[in-house]
């Protein structure tokens, strides 16, 4: 209960705030709407509650958002083209494999690096150089452009949350396998253990605290690849495409809904990828 | 130069490159250890000791002279797996139990799974370390963690022990209780062991000969042979022929200008 209470006062105020929120920044277009309708001296709970239920709010309240996540999805069938679970499981499915490129592709260049002087300087430089490109501006190329050779749906999108991803996981795996004491490689030197046999022995554990910490960061900016990338094919469903037909219609509800899906997607991702550090942490015979 | 050494050096120098200038390490140091020996090397920070020893373990290359280490190169010799080698710090991996940690260099070295377990119950006793097998470095005191370093340099069976402060960080009650147990070990292993150290007592206590060095370039003052007993109780350190070698060391350190201001 310890542990629950402060969450549970954050969250209240939040839900408070939110809603007086709403009623200020709804009020303009419905004052405008009660004076169409030749509506005067509303009282302020019923125009407050007004606020709360209009078609299209500048900002919804929290009950019209989760009313939106439930009726997209618990109540529409899961092929519906309006179905956020459908489109949540398009993100979902490009993120993950995009992670799963992504890491891989970060522990790869982590192990060159780490091994290889020339790598070192050479490679390092191009990567941090690939992130201060705009990734609005390339994830439209790479998905016409795949598009135009035959490949499409999940494949590009996964490669636009690679490009994220890798960066994370490359910058903290070089740190990771490099984070041995000058002692326990001397020890290794003294064994005439192989560069493998230090590898797997010595460097690559020591490198887990690392790998789990940039794993966590790297699966949540692959989700954000996986959206951004959705803006470039409107066709091919997504969270980000809910989140782009619902601002040209004005459906505000609709976009918030997205939102939180993508949110609550993300955190769970993140809560996996912790659970999974806390079981190596525990085989690994970390302190409790 | 006799083969029959364990270890021998010639004129041995050595010299880092530092972007301050050259820092001479180890200049024309001549030394012969022979096999079963128990030898201290002793003086203030900076004298080369450390570095000798590194040398030896080919950690380190020598700019001048000769090394060898029976009658190989120290190359051939780490290549060989002459010598176990104990740090200053225990540097066990943490992610390994005690026993993982001393099947390591079994690991590398390709022993089987039962020669393995056969070396670690074995090198376990040796260091009094039974009934910690599984538990995990965190768990066991900073003198344990010593021991299972000892037990895991010993666990191939090298002839030569390198031992580099082994004991520096830990408390004078821990550290006496340490040094006898490393003597009864040595007795029953009848290994060579190098040991670096700069604690007075602690070389004369576990010697057989002791390395007197000093600072600037690094280099050897004084060789002493001791004549005490292998047998050696710990009240052996208030006997007249203890305090006798305990001055000689004490002259060499002076000497060397040791006990200078700007060397230490």
């Amino acid at each position: 209960m310890n542990r629950v209470l402060p969450i549970l006062t954050v969250l209240f105020a939040i839900v408070v705030i939110w809603y007086a929120a709403a009623i200020g920044m709804n009020a303009p277009w419905q004052t405008t709407l009660n004076t169409r309708a030749e509506l005067t001296d509303v009282p302020f709970t019923d125009f407050a509650l007004q606020t709360w239920a209009q078609e299209r709010p500048v900002l919804p309240a929290p009950h019209q958002v989760i009313g939106e996540i439930w009726n997209a999805t618990v109540a529409l069938e899961f092929n519906s083209r309006r179905s956020l679970a459908y489109h949540g499981w398009i993100t979902l499915s490009s993120t993950l494999l995009g992670f799963v490129l992504g890491t891989a592709l970060g522990v790869a260049l982590a192990v060159v690096i780490v091994h290889n002087e020339a790598a070192n300087r050479s490679l390092m430089p191009w990567i941090i150089a690939s992130q201060t490109i705009p990734i609005l501006a390339i994830a439209p190329m790479v998905v016409v452009g795949l598009g135009a050779v035959g490949i499409t749906g999940t494949v590009p999108r996964a490669l636009i949350s690679m490009y994220l991803s890798f960066f994370p996981v490359v910058v903290g795996m070089v740190k990771g396998l490099r984070s041995p004491e000058a002692i326990q490689l001397d020890l290794m030197r003294t064994y005439d253990a192989t560069t493998w046999q230090t590898f797997w022995k010595l460097r690559w554990p020591a490198a887990m605290p690392m790998l789990f910490a940039s794993m966590k960061v790297g699966i949540a900016i692959s989700l954000i690849g996986a959206v951004v990338s959705e803006l470039s094919n409107a066709a091919g469903g997504g969270l980000g495409v809910r989140l782009l037909t619902g601002s040209y219609n004005g459906q505000t509800i609709q976009i918030w809904a997205a939102l939180f899906i993508a949110a609550a997607l993300a955190a769970v991702l993140v809560m996996i990828v912790g659970a999974a550090e806390r079981v190596v942490n525990t085989r690994m015979g970390a302190r409790p | 130069m006799t083969t029959s050494a364990v270890v021998s050096a010639q004129n041995l120098g050595l010299t880092f490159k530092t972007n301050d200038g050259d820092v001479v390490a180890l200049s024309d140091v001549n030394l012969t250890i022979d096999k079963g020996e128990f030898v201290s090397f002793i003086g203030p920070s900076g004298c080369g000791k450390t570095t000798f020893l590194r040398t030896i373990a080919d950690l380190e290359r020598p700019t001048s002279g000769t090394l060898t280490i029976n009658g190989q190169t120290p190359d051939q010799a780490r290549k060989s797996r002459a010598y176990g080698y104990v740090f200053q710090a225990p540097a066990l991996y943490p992610w390994r139990t005690i026993e993982k940690n001393i099947a390591l260099p079994l690991e590398i070295m390709g022993y089987s799974q039962a020669q393995q377990a056969q070396r670690i119950k074995r090198t376990m006793d040796l260091v009094n370390l039974s009934g910690f097998e599984k538990k995990y470095p965190w768990q066991l005191s900073g003198g344990m963690q010593q021991r299972a370093s000892i037990a895991r340099a010993l666990a191939f069976d090298a002839d030569l022990l390198l031992m580099d402060e082994p004991f520096g960080a830990l408390d004078e009650i821990v550290r006496d209780h340490l040094n006898s147990e490393l003597l009864k070990l040595w007795d029953r292993t009848q290994k060579t062991i190098c040991f670096v150290t700069h604690s007075i007592p602690e070389a004369v206590y576990l010697s057989t000969k002791i390395v007197v060095m000093s600072p600037r370039p690094g280099r050897v003052t004084d060789i002493i042979e001791s004549d005490l007993p292998r047998e050696r109780p710990l009240d052996i350190r208030e006997t007249p022929e203890f305090l006798a070698i305990a001055a000689r060391v004490r002259e060499g350190l002076r000497a060397g200008h040791s006990y200078d201001e700007d060397h230490v």
